[in-house]
């Protein structure tokens, strides 16, 4: 018997689509023991308190997941006990006192001890760690140890010492186990003592994580979370529609709701710690008070957030969140735009003589990032300023940030999850800091005190009264906190927490 | 011939030296500071001057090639700024990932191609070949990018066939001594793990592969078309040939050469083009972590995967001339 060539062909089409239809379904169902996320970053590196990733607010989520923070932080942002349970001052704030957990187990089993907290302070405070914020951890030093009890001496007093417990760096590291296989072995096998162990990483790829049993706080709901890094949004969305993931975040407003009223799926949103600003530079035009309140009434925020955010925002007008030590609802700058004429009239401004300048934004880097700017130029046309766009990567605002040449104005975001005000309107606004573009000395005067105040209660009024200075100088516009998007299957229930961190341990089968 | 071969090495080492120097000057002039990307929030002056020492970035720019150079000739290209880990070890480990998905890319564009212009000849002036040409010219107007969001909303999510995102199952543990999970899979007798890669992979080298199956199918057709017309065709069909058999026995013998060498060459953009796919897909490959390193200035993972897709395109063209020698015996004396 002869085979012939058309025989073939079919037998090879059919062969094709048998091949095709017997692939396994692209579903994965979190049916209790298993979650999939969605996540919308990469994660370069596994240690937390060290190099670039260690100061990058996107990807502590993943580090909170691994590793514990000295002191833990509720949704809320309020502060809890962690791997150290008590902690304060002596009396004179020479001395700081910390009384660490027991029962608690590192992810090879070996007992967490206060030896590990000491040791992760001290190497944090050294220069040649690398730890970014080495500048806070090198204000304590010679730390003794006695059981579960720690004192150290306070070399220069940080009133935000035990918020960064809680924040960018603040993870214990395992002394013997690190001291043991070194910074590459710990990159390749890391563990810690969080609700989660590291199972599998595949850089660009994924992390398998697998409950920790004996976690201190509780074993987590879902005995394995696979966390996809998928940078695009477009991709993201795919996910979640088509079955693949079960949670994803940061995903265009637009196709949030859309989501969120399908079938199966579900939407939440949480102001988080981070907010939409225009950093003002104090040159040019800028030095002029009259145009920096003048562009400030200008813009109509709520409208912004309305049209191009669908409502997801909270206008602002300081850099304080109703969530933040500092807030202070009685500081309000509001739309005004007929008070705006009257200010660059003063000046000798109008819409037909406008003042011009340059305003800075990137694109595509936070939500609807230039269309906010663009509409922003808009409302300024109408009470004559008259600016030009420019836009840039975020990597070159950060270059023209650190040598104080931004532009007159220049958009940006700025994260805070501790919420405390040294951390937003402290380093964004005190001019010394490579953080910070304006530089005048009445700010630079009003702030400096306030780094090393003692009395908590003194600090907290002391930098509410500087965001009531700036408002009313007009040395920055702070625009909108931002509202994170979550969307996830019905049979997950998720908890945001309002540093904008998406916690795996938060979340349960509904 | 060996002359030559040595010609085309020197050359290469010659281009490879300009790459590096353009990419290593390119780098360092454009926007973005690394050091200002990582400073923390109270930094002062010394420390800034502290972290530019460290990263070496305080020399002037033809010094710290020189001493990037030497390194690299020892097979030291540094140590990534963002990741911590040394450069050739992240880049190997990622580049297989790379080469299998433009390999499989290619492999679908020349059988696709293959196939339409085959088809299109041998039913040239029917509807068939309109429908080809159709099809042609709506793969190459749409990017790779396009077809790759096309393909997730087609077989990801509207009829979820394959995985939208990643290489391979993230429940899967592969214990592969290789990178090339495609390869190893088959040797290993694994066709779960093979099934898995495909499912993940076939997307994106789908999106991949459409333009230059376009423009493969395009050139064979033209190619197959003239030969046709060509003496030899005719005198196969004197003696009682088949349209079909003169078309794959003789005409494809000399049509195919040209677009062999298309498709080697093509080959390159397909490693190029891999960039964006790689991210739409979040395939763990060499243009996903580029970009990364792109993102981040990351000036040492920069400068190394730009010269490692370098010498591939070198190498890579090299073979193509090589290859091409081989199968046009009129080539080997020239």
């Amino acid at each position: 018997m002869t085979t012939s060539r058309r025989d073939l062909l079919k037998f090879g089409a059919f062969g094709g689509a048998a091949f095709f239809a017997g692939l396994p379904a692209t579903t994965v169902s979190a049916q209790g023991s298993e979650l999939t996320i969605a996540y919308n970053v990469n994660l370069p590196s596994w240690d937390p308190t060290v190099g670039p990733s260690a100061v990058n607010p996107t990807i502590q989520a993943i580090y909170q997941s691994v590793f514990d923070m000295y002191i833990a932080q509720n949704p809320d942002l309020s502060f809890a006990p962690g791997l150290v349970t008590k902690w304060g001052w002596n009396d004179d704030k020479t001395q700081i006192m910390m009384e660490v957990r027991d029962g608690v187990t590192w992810h090879d089993g070996s007992p967490f001890t206060a030896d590990d907290v000491a040791w992760s302070l001290e190497r944090a405070g050294k220069p040649e760690t690398g730890n970014p914020i080495q500048f806070v951890w090198s204000k304590i030093g010679n730390f003794k140890v006695d059981g579960n009890k720690i004192t150290a001496d306070v070399k220069e007093f940080e009133p935000v010492l035990f918020k960064w417990m809680s924040f960018l760096t603040g993870y214990v590291l395992p002394k013997a186990y690190y001291e043991k296989v070194g910074a590459e072995g710990f990159e390749k096998a890391p563990i810690g003592t969080g609700p989660y162990m590291m199972e599998k990483f595949e850089r660009n790829a994924f992390v398998r994580l697998k409950a920790n049993p004996n976690y201190w706080g509780g074993k987590p709901k879902f005995d394995t979370v696979i966390i996809k890094f998928v940078p695009d949004a477009s991709s993201r969305v795919a996910e979640i529609e088509s079955g693949s993931s079960q949670v994803t975040l940061e995903i265009p407003y637009d196709e949030f709701d859309r989501l969120k009223a399908k079938d199966g799926l579900a939407g939440i949103t949480t102001p988080i710690s981070d907010i939409g600003m225009i950093f003002l530079n104090d040159v040019d035009v800028m030095l002029d008070k009259n145009v920096r309140l003048a562009a400030h009434h200008a813009i109509d925020k709520k409208l912004i957030i309305d049209r191009l955010l669908n409502g997801y925002g909270i206008p602002i007008d300081t850099l304080e969140t109703p969530q933040y030590a500092a807030y202070d609802a009685s500081i309000k700058v509001g739309f005004d735009p007929e008070k705006a004429k009257q200010l660059l009239a003063a000046s000798g401004f109008s819409p037909d003589k406008p003042v011009k300048f340059k305003i800075q934004t990137t694109k595509g880097f936070k939500p609807k990032d230039y269309e906010m700017i663009q509409a922003i130029v808009g409302m300024w046309r109408k009470v004559g300023i008259e600016a030009e766009i420019e836009i840039y990567e975020i990597a070159k605002h950060y270059e023209l940030r650190a040598a104080d040449t931004l532009a007159p104005a220049a958009f940006y975001n700025w994260g805070n999850a501790i919420g405390d005000p040294t951390t937003s309107t402290g380093f964004a606004m005190f001019g010394p800091s490579p953080h910070s573009v304006w530089d005048s000395k009445d700010l630079i005067d009003k702030i400096i005190p306030l780094w090393g105040e003692k009395d908590e209660t003194k600090r907290i009024e002391g930098w509410k009264a500087v965001d009531k200075y700036i408002a009313e100088e007009g040395y920055v516009i702070p625009l909108l906190q931002y509202v994170q998007p979550i969307v996830h299957v019905k049979t997950v229930k998720v908890t945001p927490h309002v540093s904008g961190a998406l916690l795996p341990a938060l979340m349960s089968p509904a | 011939m060996g002359r030559n071969l040595l010609i085309r090495l020197g050359s290469t080492v010659v281009t490879l030296f300009g790459v590096a120097l353009i990419v290593f000057i390119l780098v360092r002039v454009v926007p973005g500071n690394p050091i200002a990307m990582m400073l923390p929030p109270g930094a002062s002056d010394a420390d800034i001057a502290l972290l530019t020492a460290h990263y070496g970035l305080d020399k002037p720019i033809m010094t710290q090639f020189w001493i990037w150079l030497g390194r690299a000739l020892q097979g030291d290209f540094g140590t990534s700024i963002s990741l911590r880990q040394d450069v050739m070890g992240l880049i190997f480990g990622r580049l297989p990932a790379t080469l299998e998905l433009a390999t499989l890319a290619l492999v679908i564009a020349v059988a696709l191609g293959g196939s339409l212009a085959v088809i299109a000849a041998r039913y040239r002036g029917t509807a068939a070949e309109t429908g080809i040409d159709l099809f042609n010219g709506a793969s190459l107007a749409m990017p790779d990018f396009l077809w790759g969001l096309t393909l997730i909303l087609l077989l990801g999510v509207a009829f979820p066939v394959f995985a939208i995102s990643g290489r391979v199952s993230p429940t899967l543990d592969l214990n592969f001594v290789s990178g090339f999970y495609l390869i190893e899979s088959i040797l290993r007798l694994r066709f779960d793990i093979f099934l898995d890669l495909m499912r993940h992979m076939l997307m994106p080298a789908l999106a991949l592969a459409l333009p230059l199956a376009a423009v493969i199918a395009q050139l064979l057709k033209t190619s197959l078309k003239e030969a046709m017309q060509q003496d030899y065709v005719m005198l196969a069909r004197t003696k009682g040939f088949s349209e079909t058999r003169v078309l794959l026995s003789e005409a494809l013998r000399n049509a195919v050469i040209p677009t062999l060498t298309l498709a080697g060459v093509q080959f390159t953009f397909l490693i190029g083009g891999t960039v964006i796919v790689e991210r739409l897909f979040s395939y763990e490959g060499l243009g996903n972590m580029a970009i990364d390193a792109v993102i981040n200035r990351d000036l040492p993972l920069i400068q190394g995967i730009v010269l490692v897709f370098a010498a591939l395109f070198v190498i890579i063209n090299l073979l193509v001339d090589l290859s091409y020698a081989l199968l046009n015996p009129r080539l080997r004396h020239g």
